[in-house]
């Protein structure tokens, strides 16, 4: 079958499309765009919902509403955006209801760069709200990757009825490549699935609330429970991770998404200058592929370098959690929007390697 | 293989088509491609650039520090770009709006006045198919016959059009000879 040449934020959305999806609400901002506009023309062609609320905070608290009545509901936006719709993924989170969400990192903090750049690893990962809770955290590094992932997180977010993530740089939204569609799911045909948490009301009525405001400690704590619970099941069966030429290497680079590209060429280089260079890939940055890191080879490797679109990089505890001290960790990157060349990351090899000549 | 190419010039002169087209055309001919735009303030007004990446094999960085070749369309952009030529590459410029100054004597040189072949033909619309037309000449990354399939396909099978810009690709390629 002949190949598609897609642009990254128009192929996510026609993968969400694919993957059910019928409802997204969004407000606009750079370098995610497409996105809205695709879905703009895209949702009314298949029965589903557009929205361009009055502000991030309204859109994605549209996204819950769709998500209470059993709707594949997302929302995109970038870095500053994401930190508006803050409030409304933690509820999502806490009312256990399952939702995409899209975010085109942008160049820093506040209103930051419009460049490529992976300014919002840490946000991702850690705390992308108040409360304590966690969400899936996918990152394509390239457009094909984009649709697939896209198309597995709204699986992911049924499953576990919570939100996901599609956490991509720039360069992933913007670029075209060929890519095969993944074929079309039934969008979910029940007006009202059952999904989300119920309000405790100890007088009872038949009223039937989704919410995050349980109102007895006992009962929140049973949940917060459960999500720990919950986390630790993704670390066991959800983790994802692409091992490059790892079987003999000495010099590990740990990237992610677009750097994690780069990355690849500059070991090509490497290994024609006789360095045994390879790579882990995290895909799903939660959960982190901790386990990949704790089986390579102490004896053999002899440093990591991790590498990303940011400064100061963000990953670089979640690696020396996977190793230890048992091999050191340097740290190469670009940031606010300027190039990560796969010459950067050759070079910053090479002089850690002369340094440890010395 | 692996080619990367810096297109760049004034918004509007079809830069991005350019890359686009040379996208398309790798990916229906069954090989690898990444176009790569670029956005920022420069866009308003300034010089519109973007890198394309044609393989046969992987494609890994979007962008590296040197690429292959840099297609100028006008004087700012081959100014702005020509240092990250690769020694060995070639600079192919519009020389209906563009002048060769010198500043690099280990690059090919092709020179093509792309906007006056257009006039000749008949439609000053058609001149980033004329650079096209020579890039593919000049590179030999695809076929005449693969880039016009891709052309009907995105810039529409009018008979008039079609006939207009497989002529532009045409006279890009016959115009197109490296000089040292």
């Amino acid at each position: 079958m002949e190949k598609k040449f897609l642009k990254g934020n128009e192929a996510v959305a026609e993968a969400a499309i694919l993957a059910g999806c019928r409802f997204f609400a969004g407000y606009p901002i750079t370098p995610q765009n497409e996105i809205p506009e695709y879905m703009a023309r895209r949702m009314p062609q298949v029965g589903g919902v557009f929205l361009q609320g009055e502000s991030e905070t309204a859109s994605v608290c549209m996204v819950y509403g769709a998500a209470a009545m059993g709707k594949l509901a997302m929302t995109s936006s970038s870095g500053p955006g994401i930190s508006l719709k803050a409030e409304g993924i933690s509820t999502l989170a806490g009312a256990q209801l399952p939702a995409v969400i899209v975010n085109v990192m942008r160049g820093g903090p506040g209103l930051g760069t419009i460049q490529a750049a992976q300014s919002d690893y840490l946000h991702a990962t850690k705390a992308m709200g108040h409360g304590g809770f966690r969400v899936l955290v996918l990152a394509p590094s390239t457009v094909q990757e984009a649709i697939d992932l896209t198309y597995k997180a709204f699986g992911l977010a049924v499953k576990y009825q919570n939100p996901a993530v599609v956490l991509m740089d720039g360069w992933i939204g913007s670029m075209m490549e060929p890519v095969t569609l993944p074929e079309a799911k039934e969008p979910v045909k029940n007006a009202y699935t059952g999904w989300g948490t119920r309000y405790y009301n100890p007088s009872g009525t038949d009223v039937d609330v989704v919410t995050s405001c349980l109102l007895e400690p006992d009962r929140q704590e049973l949940l917060n429970i459960h999500f720990g619970e919950m986390y630790e099941t993704w670390a066991r069966d959800e983790v994802m991770a692409e091992e490059y030429m790892l079987g003999d290497a000495e010099y590990v680079i740990v990237a992610y998404g677009t750097a994690a590209r780069a990355a690849r060429t500059a070991i090509g280089s490497l290994r024609e200058k006789g360095v045994k260079a390879g790579m882990l890939r995290p895909i799903s940055l939660y959960p982190f592929p901790y386990d990949a890191l704790k089986r390579l080879d102490k004896s053999r490797v002899r440093c990591i370098l991790d590498t990303e679109m940011t400064l100061p990089v963000q990953m670089k505890d979640d690696i020396r959690l996977g190793v230890t001290d048992a091999i050191p960790v340097h740290s190469c990157g670009r940031s606010g929007g300027v190039v990560l060349t796969n010459e950067d990351i050759e070079d910053a090899l090479l002089r850690i390697i002369e340094e440890e000549g010395k | 293989m692996e080619k990367k190419i810096t297109i760049a010039g004034f918004g509007g002169q079809g830069v991005m088509a350019i890359g686009q087209m040379l996208g398309y055309a790798s990916c229906k001919a069954g090989g690898n491609a990444l176009f790569l735009p670029k956005y920022g303030p420069e866009q308003r007004g300034g010089t519109a650039n973007c890198t394309v990446t044609l393989a046969d094999v992987e494609i890994g960085a979007p962008e590296s520090r040197y690429v292959d070749t840099l297609i100028a369309l006008n004087q700012p952009s081959l100014e702005r770009f020509l240092g990250a030529v690769r020694p060995g590459g070639l600079v192919l410029l519009n020389s209906s709006l563009c002048r060769w100054t010198g500043g690099r004597e280990d690059v090919k040189l092709a020179e093509i006045p792309a906007d006056d072949i257009a006039r000749e033909i008949g439609s000053p619309k058609v001149a980033n198919i004329v650079v096209i037309g020579a890039y593919i000449g000049l590179s030999g990354v695809l076929t005449e016959r693969q880039m016009l399939d891709a052309i009907e396909e995105k810039l529409g099978k009018r008979p008039e059009l079609l006939e207009m810009n497989r002529l532009a690709l045409k006279r890009g390629m016959e115009s197109a000879t490296p000089r040292t």
